[in-house]
This record gives structure tokens, C-alpha cells and sequence, in this order.
């Protein structure tokens, strides 16, 4: 079994990477894959010095999200004797999870429930419902 | 004695006035200076760059472009267009790795290179070549776009193959890169020199046209709605906020005006639609103009020649095919295949000369703004016979803020918003490309950074200070100067860029280059 789990490096996404790791528990083999997704567009407009340093930038922003959220939780999946890597991508954060499980062949991909409020998720939706609504690989969401 | 009398008299009279009215005389005088010192600062300059070939009055600069853009087009046997439905795939992505998500992709390339070109050159730029070139210009005008779109294709796949990138995962790149890399690897002499003399035209041009003739016509733009207030006030006022942006580093004014711009665009062309559609019985009259005018003048001064040069003028001013400039703006993005970036590049003179300036162009000319002699059918000449009369003497910004005025009454304040935010966003790219080309000459490093960063807000008082007259000169001089060395060079380098293209469409056509599934 291959899990796929999406963090969105708030508190709620430890109870999915909870919730996954009991199920991760539960099966004989498991590897748990987890995911986290830097909110960018290849369709958004800026200055050419910002080009001229994007790849530092996005290093850098990789970087930080391997540090603070992903290898923190790799490292407690491993802790617990699991079979654990991660994955941090640029993207929409629904269609990369999704792409992701896909191209992995997951059973599973597990996210928290949307924590994200204002506007924009109200005219757009959230992440999360974005991710249930569209993805070809069964989601579960974690309350 | 004079002398005491001379201040008794100041005295008096600055009493007598009114403190803001006395304020603003001693302003006004000061761009009266600024300007004076300008011209003669700059015209010899001026005066060599558009000097007339030999027995005719057709400026050699005007003749270089065009026939650079000429030579591209057949040597890379119409590029731009059997690889254009390839450029429109390109900027969507389906060429692009989704494991390289996150780096400057070919749509964002392409939107920094338009900010820095889209602007004045396509509002203020299209109303000089048709109000002195009349509707014929638009023609021409037409067809260097269309020409141009294989400069640009040339330059930027130059531009992506020779940057440098450096161990901490910055990269420059442009004209002076591939200039002296490109001749090295050739085994040619001399590229040093070239790619150097190319940094100091840049420098120029970033000053020039990439800044004060930004400052000026946002001026022009501003006093058109307040009235008139002396040039150094919105000079003050303009490079406060560049300074803030390219020194302060205050990114947020940069990034609203990245979002604000294209919007603004959007707009532009989908008024210029709405004018033409309330006159669509007039649309195949405006085209009979300008195919009229382009081979016979109509009137205008020099004859249908006259229509040609100021077509074909402010077309390499607007979309700057053949420059240089775009090459530095179009280095940053992520592809293994120089190539690529040189197809989606030419899409660049397609939007802002073939579909923007011939939208202003339309509503000039539809709206009638340009004064015919019934009679005659010609277009008549103002007094000093330099121009066509307008309605109400318009040139310049003021002419396409009238043509647009006669049909939606409010839009000339959109388009003075639109101008303003336009002359920034350009004057942010072309303190960039002006930035690159220091650095090539000087050295990378915070001093010297901030000595051009200051240079260049020093010249947005300037510009604004001065008169158009001698701005749009010099502007154009300077950014033609950086054409002259660029397009000697690429003549030399397009050779590489043929071996690429060879490669590269054997192997689109073979299959080995494939479109990923997203």
C-alpha cells in the first residue's frame, strides 16, 4: 500500500499525518509519501530582477519547507518504524497532490480539512475541495 | 551700483507677485534649462544616429533595422511563422516539466520581457508615426513587427544560450554576453570591444528611452488632467517611488504594478475594440487609408518615404526587435533548449506592434482626429508643415487620449492611469537592463549597483523636466545605437542560432521532443 500525505505546514496537517500513520500501522507494508506543495502559478507576472533570482528563490523556498514541515514528519513516520519519504513540488496545491499520487501509483492520498478562510477560497474554493473534487485517486479528509 | 538695483527690482517685484505664481516662474525657467543643456548636450548624437543615407533623406539607422530584420526572416527561412502555433504550445506549458515548477517559465519570461515594451512606444509612440506619417505609417509599421519577430527570435535565443549562471543560482544574460562568449567560441576577434561598446549604449538607452521619455509623457499625461505644473515635480514624485522599488527594495509597489499592467493592457486593447466596433462601418475606410497612405503618403510630409521611415521608427521603438533589450529580460527562464525561449520571444513584436500599436493606430484614424482636405482627399500639413493638423493640435500621448476621447468620453483618465502605470513598469525593466549592462562594465557589487540605481532616478528628473522634442531624440538615438552594434554582431552569431534550430525541429519532428502530459 502507498500512501500519499498532503501537508499544509499548519497544526492541521499533523492530524493527517497522524491519521495516516495509523493506518500505516494497521497494513503490513506501507510506504507513506509525504507531500507538500509551494502555491505557484507558471502564468503570474514579474519584474525581471525577480526572474533573474527565481532559482535561487526557489531553492531557497524548498529549502525551508523540507526544514520546517516535511522532514520533521519524515522523520516521525521513521521513528515509528515506517517506510517514509517526501516530496516538495511548486504548483496548485490540488493538482500537484493528485499528479503526484497518480504518477505514484497511490491507494490513498490522505489531507487535513481545509483550514483556509477569506475571499478567496469562497470564490474559488479551497484547496482541499479542489482536491476532492478533481482527484483520480480516492481522498481521505482528516477533521 | 546695477547690481544693487537689480535686487532692489527683485525685491519689488517678488512682493508684488503672488508667492506660488513666482514659485512656479523660477520652475518653469529651470526646465527651460534642463532642456537647453539637454539639446546641446545630446545632438550631435542625435544628429549622427538618424543621419540621412547619402542623396536621399532615409536615415541609414532606419534602413539597418529593416534590413537586419529581412536578412533573419530569410535566413531562418520565415521562422516566425512556421514556428509560431509551436510558440503558443511553448508559453502554455505543454513543453514544460512539471518537475521544473517553480522556476521562471516561458509565459513569465515572455510577460517581463512585454511589461518593459509595452507602454508609451505603443500610446504616445503610434500617435507621432501616424501624425506625422499619417495612416500609411500604420503599414509599415505592420510589416516591421512582423519582420522584427525574427530579430527578436535571433537575439533571445543568443540571450538564453550564453547567460552566465552563477554557483548561487543567479543568472545574467543579454547582448554583452553573447556578444563576447559567442565571438570567443566563433574564434572571432573583437567581441570584447563589441560587447562593451553594446553595455554603453544600453546604459543610454536605459536612460533614454527607457526612463525619460517615460518620465516626460507620464508628465504630459498628468498636466493634461491638472494643468500645468512644472516637469520636475512629477520628476521628483516618479523617482521617489523607483528609488524605492529598485533601491529600497520595496517589492510590493513592483508587484502591484506587475499585476496592475497587464490588466491595463487587457483594457486598452478591449477599449480600442469598443471604439472600433461603435464605428464599424468605418473599419474597411481606416484600412484604404493606410494601404493608400503606405504608397502614397496622402499628403503627409515626405510623401509615402515620410510614411515608411516613421513606421518603421517607432515600430523598433515600441516593440525593440533587434535591440538587444528583450535578450536581457528573456535570459531568466528554465529550459534546456535555448531555442525554446527563441520561438516563444517572437511572439513579443506580434502583440505589441501587429495587434497593440495597430489598434492605436485604428482609433486614431477612425475617429478622425487627423484633419483631411476634402478637395483633395490628402491629409492636411500644420503651419509649420512638420505634421498633420489635428483637431486641436494634439501630438504625441495627447493625439491618442483625444481618439480615444471622442468616442468614450471617460477613457482618457483610464488612459492617463494606464500611461503612468505603463512608464513605470517600463522604467523598472529598463533600470534593470540598464543595471546588467553597468554591472558588465563595472563589476557585480552593492556600490556600484547603487551608483547606477542613482544615476538612473537622477535622469526621471530630467526627462520629465524637458521638452518632448529632445527626449524623443535622443531616446531613440540611444536605443537605435544599441541595434547598430547588436545586429553587426548577430550576423556573425546567427549561424549558431541556425545549428540550434536544425537540432531542435529534427528533433520535435523525430518525437524525441515531447509534450508532457499535465
Amino acid at each position: 500500500m502507498k500512501l500519499v500525505i498532503g501537508l499544509d505546514g499548519r497544526s492541521s496537517g499533523e492530524k493527517a499525518l497522524a491519521f495516516a500513520k495509523n493506518l500505516a500501522k494497521k497494513a503490513d507494508d506501507c510506504e507513506l509519501i509525504v507531500v507538500y506543495v509551494i502555491e505557484w502559478s507558471p502564468f503570474s507576472f514579474q519584474t525581471a530582477a525577480e526572474n533573474a533570482e527565481r532559482h535561487k528563490r526557489r531553492e531557497e523556498e524548498i529549502a525551508i519547507a523540507r526544514e520546517r514541515v516535511v522532514d520533521p514528519a519524515v522523520a516521525d513516520l521513521k521513528a515509528a518504524g515506517l517506510n517514509a519519504r517526501a516530496i516538495v513540488r511548486h504548483g496548485d496545491v490540488a493538482d500537484t497532490i493528485d499528479s503526484i499520487a497518480h504518477s505514484e501509483d497511490a491507494s490513498q492520498i490522505v489531507v487535513a480539512r481545509s483550514s483556509d478562510g477569506g475571499l478567496t477560497s469562497r470564490i474559488f474554493g479551497s484547496s482541499t475541495a479542489n482536491l476532492v473534487m478533481n482527484a483520480r485517486v480516492p481522498v481521505t479528509v482528516v477533521a | 551700483m546695477k547690481k544693487f538695483q537689480a535686487i532692489f527690482f527683485t525685491l519689488i517685484a517678488s512682493l508684488a507677485l503672488a508667492v506660488p505664481a513666482r514659485a512656479q516662474e523660477a520652475a518653469l525657467s529651470l526646465d527651460a534649462r534642463v532642456n537647453e543643456a539637454f539639446a546641446n548636450a545630446t545632438g550631435w548624437f542625435v544628429n549622427f544616429i538618424f543621419m540621412s543615407i547619402p542623396g536621399t533623406n532615409f536615415p541609414w539607422i532606419v534602413m539597418w533595422l529593416v534590413v537586419g530584420a529581412t536578412v533573419f526572416t530569410i535566413y531562418f527561412a520565415a521562422v516566425q511563422f512556421r514556428f509560431f502555433g509551436h510558440a503558443i504550445a511553448l508559453v502554455k506549458g505543454d513543453y514544460s516539466d512539471p518537475k521544473d515548477a517553480g522556476e521562471v517559465s516561458h509565459f513569465q519570461a515572455l510577460a517581463t520581457a512585454l511589461s518593459g515594451t509595452v507602454g508609451l512606444g505603443n500610446i504616445a509612440g503610434v500617435a507621432v508615426a501616424v501624425g506625422i506619417g499619417g495612416p500609411g505609417a500604420t503599414f509599415w509599421m505592420i510589416l516591421a513587427g512582423l519582420l522584427g519577430m525574427a530579430s527578436k527570435f535571433t537575439e533571445c535565443t543568443l540571450g538564453v544560450k550564453y547567460r552566465n549562471e552563477y554557483p548561487d543560482g543567479t543568472v545574467s544574460g543579454g547582448p554583452m554576453y553573447y556578444i563576447s562568449k559567442g565571438f570567443d567560441e566563433l574564434g572571432l576577434p573583437g567581441g570584447k570591444v563589441l560587447a562593451v561598446m553594446f553595455s554603453i549604449f544600453c546604459i543610454l538607452g536605459a536612460l533614454g528611452g527607457g526612463n525619460m521619455f517615460q518620465a516626460n509623457q507620464a508628465h504630459a499625461q498628468i498636466t493634461q488632467i491638472t494643468g500645468d505644473f512644472p516637469g520636475w515635480i512629477t520628476g521628483i514624485v516618479f523617482a521617489a517611488i523607483v528609488f524605492a522599488v529598485i533601491v529600497g527594495g520595496i517589492k510590493s509597489i513592483a508587484r502591484v504594478t506587475e499585476k496592475v499592467v497587464p490588466f491595463m493592457g487587457i483594457l486598452y486593447v478591449g477599449a480600442a475594440i469598443v471604439v472600433l466596433i461603435v464605428n464599424y462601418e468605418m473599419i474597411g475606410w481606416a484600412f484604404g487609408q493606410i494601404f493608400a497612405g503606405a504608397f502614397t503618403g496622402l499628403g503627409v510630409a515626405g510623401g509615402f518615404v515620410g510614411a515608411l521611415i516613421q513606421g518603421f521608427r517607432r515600430a523598433a521603438f515600441s516593440n525593440e526587435a533587434g535591440v538587444g533589450s528583450a535578450a536581457i529580460a528573456h535570459s531568466a527562464v528554465k529550459t534546456n533548449e535555448p531555442i525554446t525561449e527563441g520561438f516563444v520571444s517572437l511572439l513579443e513584436p506580434l502583440i505589441d506592434t501587429v495587434v497593440i500599436c495597430t489598434m492605436t493606430a485604428l482609433v486614431i484614424i477612425i475617429s478622425q482626429q487627423l484633419i483631411i482636405d476634402q478637395a483633395t482627399g490628402n491629409y492636411m500639413l500644420n503651419e509649420a508643415g512638420t505634421a498633420i493638423a489635428t483637431i486641436d493640435g494634439n501630438s504625441g500621448v495627447a493625439l491618442t487620449s483625444a481618439a480615444f476621447g471622442s468616442a468614450i468620453s471617460w477613457f482618457p483618465y483610464v488612459l492617463s492611469l494606464a500611461v503612468i502605470l505603463f512608464a513605470f513598469s517600463t522604467m523598472i525593466s529598463w533600470s534593470y537592463y540598464g543595471l546588467k549592462a553597468w554591472t558588465y562594465l563595472f563589476g557585480e557589487g552593492k556600490t556600484t549597483e547603487l551608483v547606477f540605481k542613482i544615476i538612473f532616478c537622477i535622469f526621471i528628473v530630467i526627462g520629465a523636466a524637458a521638452s518632448l522634442g529632445p527626449v524623443i531624440d535622443f531616446s531613440d538615438a540611444a536605443i537605435f545605437a544599441m541595434a547598430v552594434v547588436n545586429i553587426f554582431c548577430l550576423y556573425f552569431l546567427m549561424k549558431v542560432v541556425r545549428k540550434e534550430l536544425n537540432s531542435y525541429s529534427a528533433r520535435l519532428k523525430s518525437g524525441e521532443i515531447k509534450k508532457f502530459t499535465h
